[in-house]
């Protein structure tokens, strides 16, 4: 056990230690596009220090927008302008300067913050006590997560589920219109009986 | 062992990282990409049996199904600049 989670922790620090490679590589390159394959590298190894501590769905998230959508956005980018960065080798020293506070005062600002995995921590005491102990009572199912999406939190979960039939509902009807012919052809020929 | 199998993974995951930076050609990136997406997934699943839950594995399995899809759409990109395959006739759409 003692050995798993050491082994945990080398595994975590060498994937941050790869991620920082990532970032020095594209700072470095040129070439537009090796930098769009790296940014998709970034993404990976993100989501797969996420799915170590236990954010699944964060990291199932950032593996299919940042690895997935975003490269191929950006490739999209590339296609219109260019795939290569102009030379510019100028050191912006307030720049510099400014991140370099701001991720001191950031890394200062998580001392505070409790410990991950803490289970004194106030998010597991705030109201899971109240789920986990009279959710049976005050809503009914054994499931303690089905109270809480379905009764303690039912307007966010009403608010989710119209976003989603929105977006599923575009889908079906960008999709449909890919029935149509493009070079409109005589009225007989093809009778619009589309189920749109 | 899975200590070990780990090991190799990141190891695995270092060179692929050094090619995506250094290989010269357009497809030593794309497959280095690939080659990254197919280590996460097996570092999740080596993870999984390591701190001895194997529910990961499913995670492991949508993500090489992300991983197939997204090279699938980079290669399809790099070929014809868009997503929507080669434009020559568009009264026959390509069934791909």
């Amino acid at each position: 056990m003692i050995g798993s989670i050491l082994t945990e922790h080398l595994i975590d620090i060498g994937l941050l230690a790869f991620l920082a490679a990532t970032g020095l590589m594209m700072l470095h390159q040129r070439s537009l596009f090796a930098v769009v394959m790296l940014s998709g590298i970034f993404s990976l190894l993100s989501a797969g220090l996420f799915t170590l501590m236990d954010a699944v769905d964060v990291a199932f998230t950032e593996a299919s927008v940042g690895a997935g959508i975003s490269t191929v956005l950006f490739l999209g980018t590339l296609a219109l302008t260019g795939a290569r960065e102009k030379r510019r080798t100028i050191w912006d020293l307030p720049a510099l300067a400014t991140v370099v506070v701001f991720g001191a005062l950031l890394m200062w600002g998580t001392l505070d913050l409790p410990h991950y995995g803490d289970p004194t921590a106030p998010i597991h005491h705030h109201v899971a006590d109240r789920y986990i102990e009279e959710s049976g009572t005050e809503v009914g199912p054994p499931n303690i997560v089905t109270s809480v999406l379905a009764s303690y939190r039912g307007f966010d979960t009403l608010g989710e589920t119209t976003v989603i039939f929105t977006a599923g509902l575009s889908v079906v009807v960008l999709l449909a219109r890919r029935r149509r012919p493009a070079a409109r052809p005589p009225r007989d020929a093809s009778p619009d009986a589309g189920a749109s | 062992m899975f200590i070990a199998a780990a090991a190799a993974i990141l190891v695995g995951m270092a060179l692929a990282l050094v090619r995506a930076a250094l290989g010269p050609s357009v497809y030593d990136r794309i497959l280095a990409v690939n080659m990254m997406g197919t280590k996460t997934v097996l570092l999740i699943g080596v993870l999984g049996f390591l701190t001895g839950r194997p529910d990961f594995l499913d995670i492991a399995m949508v993500y090489a199904l992300l991983n197939f899809v997204g090279t699938l759409a980079v290669l399809k990109f790099h070929a014809y600049g868009s997503l929507a395959g080669p434009r020559s006739d568009a009264d026959d759409p390509p069934s791909s």
